[in-house]
């Protein structure tokens, strides 16, 4: 191939890939970025290169609203038939919570989850190597190995795991959990390895409250990062050193 | 010296013998497996050869779990839920065999086997969206015993425990 054709050839496959970001642009501007933002193909393991996050802000979440959590029992199958536990053992991937000042009388209402701690304690504890994290940062429960003794649950300062103490059935293809083991939260990982946003973070967005914002906190130009660069976000229980995935505004 | 008459007794028994173990399995043909909803692909049954898949399912399964799982691998090959989704079948009626039953097509040969399998304590033992036509699990059956999972034990269970230790 001569040169001037090389030329062309760059030039034409330049004009198509901008044609088509554009186009892509035009469709649907903030899903079919943030898909491209984060997508990872099938086959390829989660890495390091990623740390997933949710930056959570307090002052944008409705103090009634309660769509994230039903979004991840929809999501993930939970908070029915658990019919032998009280409601402290009942399972709880997600709640709300509501604090009130009492000097100021300031109340504020916000979702807790597992934070996804860099140095979890849950890990940390675990006599089998079921609970875990991902390369990504996603802490998670491998119900496979789970021998259901409850130390994370007991490690945990978030309260954020729960112990399935029901034989159940007809589980989310997705979400599997069944008697005997812990579970908690995994940030959706089987949407995130799709490219797309956690359940409770999708809901946020739909309510129009927008409280919630996930995406890649080891990559600079994010949303998340650049959020917290200009506003900052705090971790619940910082003094624990834990360096949550999981951050907050507003508290 | 045995007399011809002698030998022609033992010879009967003989023949007798060793038809037994013919007679007896006769009618058994081994488990009836349901069919999968299709072919893996125009050469291939499944996504490994017939028999590799019957005798190493599980270490497939095993290897792939942990993929999944820990490392965030989401191909569709030797994925569970691919296996659930395309062998899990309804019966001419419609209607879906769950876990435990003949029916389904792990414990067509499971039971057989009598090899327990407990994929399915957190996994769903039917497709997505086949629950409308299932049916519902065998409580006799001691894998859905609910008793075990409520902390109570069955009548059985409770003779054997308790007049096994008079023993």
């Amino acid at each position: 191939m001569s040169n001037s054709a090389n030329h062309t050839n760059n030039y034409r496959r330049k004009f198509l890939a901008q044609s088509a970001a554009v186009a892509g642009l035009a469709i649907a501007p903030g899903i079919v970025l943030n898909q491209v933002a984060h997508a990872k193909a099938d086959a390829d393991k989660a890495t390091d290169a990623n740390r997933w996050g949710i930056l959570i802000d307090t002052n944008k979440c409705n103090k009634g609203c309660t769509d994230c959590v039903t979004a991840c029992q929809t999501e993930n199958g939970w908070g029915k038939g658990e019919t032998l536990s009280n409601k402290e053992q009942q399972a709880q991937w997600i709640r709300k919570v509501t604090i009130t000042d009492k000097q100021t009388g300031h109340v504020q209402s916000l979702p807790l989850m597992c934070q996804h701690c860099e140095t979890a304690p849950c890990v940390d504890v675990c006599p089998t190597g079921a609970s875990m994290k991902r390369e990504d940062g996603i802490v998670q429960v491998d119900k496979h190995i789970c021998i259901g003794c409850r130390y994370c649950m007991m490690a945990c300062p978030y309260k954020a795991r729960s112990f399935v103490h029901e034989k159940l059935e007809l589980q989310k293809a997705t979400a599997p959990r069944g008697i005997g083991t812990v579970e908690s939260c995994n940030m959706c990982a089987h949407k995130v390895d799709k490219g797309e946003d956690p359940a409770c973070v999708t809901a946020c967005s739909k309510a129009k409250h927008g409280a919630m914002i996930f995406g890649d906190l080891k990559d600079a130009n994010s949303a998340i990062s650049k959020e917290l660069k200009k506003n900052g976000g705090e971790q619940i229980r910082a003094d624990l050193g834990l360096n949550t995935g999981v951050r907050y505004q507003g508290l | 010296m045995m007399s011809f008459r002698q030998f022609a007794k033992h010879l009967v028994i003989l023949v007798g013998l060793s038809a037994l173990p013919v007679l007896s399995n006769a009618g058994d043909l081994g488990p009836v497996l349901p069919k999968a909803k299709m072919k893996a692909s125009d050469k291939t049954e499944c996504v490994e050869p017939v028999g590799d898949m019957r005798k190493n399912h599980m270490e497939f399964l095993k290897h792939k779990r942990d993929l999944t799982m820990r490392e965030g691998v989401r191909t569709k090959e030797h994925s569970l839920v691919e296996c659930i989704d395309c062998h899990v079948t309804p019966n001419d009626n419609g209607e879906y065999a769950r876990i435990g039953e003949d029916g389904h097509f792990c414990s067509s040969c499971h039971n057989y086997a009598a090899v327990k399998v407990d994929c399915f304590d957190c996994h769903s033992d039917l497709p997505e969206g086949a629950s409308a036509k299932m049916h519902t699990l065998n409580k006799t059956n001691p894998h859905h015993n609910d008793l075990a999972a409520n902390g109570s034990l069955s009548q059985e269970t409770l003779q054997v425990l308790t007049e096994g230790d008079k023993k």
